[in-house]
């Protein structure tokens, strides 16, 4: 049984008649019987929703998620709970405790991403903003590869897979191939996209030959590569570093490393201009391109592409290619710019992952992506020195990330708690 | 019982979906709602089903002022629903679907089975039924699984029954045969809403018509009113019912098909050995039964379908086995039977949906990127052609009317190059105004000179675009005969009787 305030969405898709019809001539007549989708049409429409819906619900979604944030700073914060203790003979302390508890927090979220009020000269004052920016590069990278599958039609989990294999191939051109500064490090950037984009390819022929689903096969994929990267690591003729028992290569050549773009003093590097490269590349891609007008149609209406004579397979087999190639960058990004001292199974840093709530958080446009990037490596750049200088574990920036999800992957819930119109009818 | 709708109101935020609608139904009575899709009807029947709350107004049963928070109440007030698009479980039996939802139960929750089946029987011997209670719902005929919906209703003791559209799935036949039920329903008492839009079965079974428009009561016509003088209430103007072609001026036979044959994925033939000819300048119209092979044709001939054997020459070249992009190169139109589905993306603008298949080459991609302004002066140009009413060119497709969502179709596969035109139920789920126009842009492309296939359900549609019709049943052709063929013959041959007499 259905409340009535959900019926302006359900009631527009079985055919009353748009608004803009009224004002239209006499003799046309309005909406259409539309029969119910069957349910893997329901389920594709909800997954669309979700990854494409609009840029407010994910502003809200964050505010929501930082809100929540805050309690659960509060409820672990020593002074706050023992003034709690006495809130109804002196609440003053325990506000103001609770108080400093979500400032000191917050505040020093802020400082460790993006301006250092604390700092000695300019240069450590900016510095958070660097680390920041340093941080956001990768999540960028992977994010858009994540959303581009997202407008195809698809989910790419498969960052972590894709990001060991691109950074464990990367690593291997930067390690033992003989080349000058520049094509060096453009070979092994190369080499890791290519090996992102095997990876992920793997699972966009599987999906266009033989229907495997794409979120099975990606997450399994993850596995093989970690085992497959790990055994490259223990073996001397492959990747490990010679005469060591660890599984961890030598460092990377000077002339393919990713240069400091802001000199020594900042760890900040070339592979977050190479971020915005892609954001604008795929940014072009998506609206500019035949190529991202056949993902947008695939990924909206795969029906409706075949009919048109669009190779449904091939498109799926691209888009997951390019994804793999991007999010491969970020990891040749990691292995070859922030963690240059050689390869180990951890060179992913989580960042396979997070680049899906990335492109969630983005709605999967570039810009948006290019946004939620920037937030997400401040969070990480601030998650620490919240933990160092306020003693809050930076787990809760990890709760933060998460929330945010879940409120995106639930909009009406948002809504409601917003009181915003439903969507408007279709 | 006598049904009342008083002044009913409903609005979906600044849209007035119902527009203080008045009408009464008595038992005994065959009311008809006739409007055009869109107009409201559905909306209506929504309210009184209780599946939406009326802003305004009452719904008045016997006199009592009821107030429905949901189809439960409505059910138990009398009320009973013969959906269009029907509310059956396939795997179950007719007994077991008859009494989901209301389910007798003996010790311990078990089912009683033969309480269901014993009111199965009984309703089906006091109206003729002739159903089998423990038939399988999903191997039973459309028609037979309507009387299933009905059976399902009337068991709740249902004294009004709302029959939503109940005639678009149905064969000639069986649509007299559904008459022939509510007739009988009628004698014994019921109270019967009609809803439709197709006016020959409104002027044979209604006692009262009430014709709706936009959301509003235009008037009450008397079952004598004739077509003309109903379809001029529905759209507001007169409109033409028959489609004014010229003699054809037949060319070469371009389009030959021989021993076509389609497999489906699950191993089933659904079309069967068939072989035709369309002459360049000709339209053939594929009559028959929704589910008779048509779809399956029609995605052969695109090249959508995996499983095919025979040939498909157009111009002399072999179309089977090609990929559809090579098919669409070759010079093929096709408008699919679902637009939703098959022919829009929905989230795309109409300016994106009208080069979507055209996302190859010029004029709209050149190097690999979108040419944004040939396709912007390309989509103003159409909407204006087309007469498509929307507010621009950036219009998401999915926001359109149905009539306007198959005009952007339209638009899209007339303004290629074409060498032949295949038309899946072009007109349906279309406006009055629309359906004129879009048959009218077919006759043009047949007098042009293109070989044109359209495939329909509706037997008006056939009858006045076809110079010849063709027959499907069970995937097979029963006939190809001449367009003035009597409408007693083709529904018989709708029904796998082939033609006696001359054949074309």
């Amino acid at each position: 049984m259905s409340r009535p305030e959900d019926q302006p969405t359900g009631a527009g898709s079985q055919g009353i008649p748009g608004p803009t019809d009224r004002t239209a001539g006499t003799s046309t007549a309005t909406g259409q019987a539309a029969t119910p989708p069957p349910s893997e049409d329901r389920w594709r429409e909800a997954v669309r929703a979700i990854t494409t819906g609009n840029g407010l619900v994910a502003l809200l979604s964050v505010l929501l998620a930082v809100a929540i944030g805050s309690l659960l700073i509060l409820v672990t914060d020593d002074a706050v709970r023992e003034t709690s203790g006495y809130v109804f003979s002196r609440p003053g302390d325990f506000f103001s405790a609770a108080g400093q508890a979500i400032s000191g927090a917050y505040g020093s979220l802020f400082r460790g991403s993006i301006y250092n009020s604390r700092g000695a000269d300019f240069a450590s004052q900016i510095r958070p903003l660097t680390e920041t920016l340093k941080f956001a590069g990768p999540l960028i990278m992977a994010g858009l590869g994540v959303g581009l599958t997202f407008r195809a039609g698809m989910f790419n989990i498969g960052g972590r897979g894709q990001m060991l294999l691109a950074g464990a191939a990367a690593g291997w051109v930067g390690i033992n191939v003989d080349l000058p500064f520049p094509l060096h490090l453009a070979a092994a950037v190369l080499a890791g996209m290519v090996a992102g984009a095997f990876w992920a390819g793997i699972a966009g022929v599987l999906k266009a030959r033989t229907g495997a689903h794409e979120v099975i096969v990606t997450i399994m994929l993850n596995y093989v590569g970690f085992y497959l990267v790990f055994y490259a690591l223990s073996r001397q003729s492959l990747l490990q570093a010679p005469g060591s028992i660890n599984p961890k290569s030598l460092p990377m050549q000077d002339s393919a490393i990713l240069p400091d773009l802001l000199g020594d003093r900042f760890n900040l590097h070339l592979g977050f201009v190479l971020a915005l490269v892609a954001v604008a590349v795929v940014w072009w891609v998506l609206n500019r391109s035949a190529l991202g007008f056949r993902f947008r149609a695939v990924g909206a209406n795969p029906h409706a592409a075949r009919t048109a004579g669009i190779d449904v397979g091939r498109t799926y087999v691209l888009a997951m290619l390019i994804s793999g190639a991007l999010v491969g960058l970020a990891g040749a990004n990691q292995i070859l710019g922030t963690a240059t001292s050689g390869v180990t199974v951890d060179l992913d840093a989580g960042i396979g992952f997070d680049a899906i709530t990335v492109a969630l958080l983005g709605r999967s446009h570039p810009l948006g992506i290019l946004g939620a990037g920037l937030l997400f490596g401040a969070f990480k750049a601030g998650g620490f020195s919240m933990q160092a200088s306020e003693g809050i574990p930076v787990d809760i920036v990890l709760v933060i990330q998460s929330l945010i999800v879940l409120f995106i992957a639930a909009p009406p819930l948002v809504r409601a708690m917003f009181r915003l119109p439903a969507q408007e009818a279709k | 019982m006598q049904l009342a709708l008083r002044e009913v109101t409903k609005r979906f935020g600044s849209l007035v979906a119902n527009d203080r609608i008045s009408l009464t139904v008595e038992g005994g009575e065959i009311h008809c709602l006739l409007g055009e899709n869109g107009a409201g009807k559905s909306t209506l029947m929504n309210v009184l089903y209780g599946l939406y709350r009326a802003d305004e107004g009452q719904i008045v049963l016997d006199g009592e002022v009821q107030s429905f928070t949901g189809p439960g109440d409505a059910i138990a007030a009398g009320i009973g629903m013969v959906h269009q698009h029907f509310m059956l479980v396939p795997v179950f039996t007719v007994a077991e679907n008859v009494m989901l939802g209301n389910e007798e139960t003996g010790f311990a929750g078990s089912l009683d089975l033969e309480a269901a089946r014993e009111r199965v029987r009984e309703i089906s011997a006091r109206f003729g039924f002739h159903v089998d209670p423990d038939a399988v719902v999903g191997d039973l005929p459309v028609g037979v699984q309507q009387r299933v919906e009905i059976i399902k209703v009337l068991s709740r003791d249902a004294k009004v029954l709302v029959f939503d559209e109940p005639t678009a799935v149905l064969t000639p036949q069986e649509t007299d045969e559904l008459m022939e039920i509510m007739r009988e329903l009628r004698r014994s008492g019921a109270a019967i809403v009609f809803i439709t839009h197709k006016l020959r079965e409104v002027r044979e079974v209604a006692d009262r018509i009430t014709v709706i428009r936009r959301g509003q009561v235009v008037g009450e016509a008397e079952p004598s009113a004739s077509n003309a003088e109903l379809a001029a209430m529905m759209v507001g103007r007169p409109v033409e019912l028959t489609v004014s072609k010229k003699e054809p001026e037949l060319g070469a036979a371009s389009l030959v098909v021989e021993g076509l044959t389609v497999v489906d994925p699950a191993g089933l033939v659904q079309v069967d050995d068939i072989s035709f000819e369309v002459r360049d300048g000709e339209i053939l119209a594929v009559a028959g039964v929704q589910g008779n092979g048509q779809t399956e044709l029609t995605e052969a001939l695109l090249g959508l379908q995996h499983h095919v054997l025979g040939s498909i020459r157009l111009d002399g070249r072999e179309l089977v086995g090609r990929k559809v992009r090579d098919v669409l190169d070759a010079g093929v139109g096709f408008v699919p039977e679902d637009r939703q589905v098959d022919g829009l993306v929905g989230s795309f603008t109409i300016a994106e949906n009208l080069m979507l298949d055209r996302s190859f080459g010029a004029p709209f991609v050149r190097a690999g990127s979108l040419q944004l302004s040939a396709l912007q002066e390309f989509a103003e140009e159409k909407l204006a052609q087309y007469d498509v009413r929307a507010p621009g060119i950036t219009t998401p497709a999915g926001n359109l009317s149905g009539g306007n969502q198959q005009k952007v179709v339209v638009a899209r596969e007339l303004s290629r190059e074409l060498r032949l035109l295949v038309a899946a139920q072009p007109t349906r789920g279309v406006d009055v105004g629309s359906i004129e126009f879009i048959h009218s842009q077919i006759v043009a492309t047949r007098d042009a000179g293109v070989p044109v296939i359209v495939v329909s359900t509706e037997l008006d549609e056939v009858v006045a675009l076809a110079d010849r019709i063709m027959v499907l049943y069970r995937g097979r052709v029963v006939g190809i005969v001449p367009a003035d063929t009597p409408r007693q013959v083709l529904g018989l041959m709708m029904t796998g009787e082939p033609p006696t007499g001359d054949v074309a």
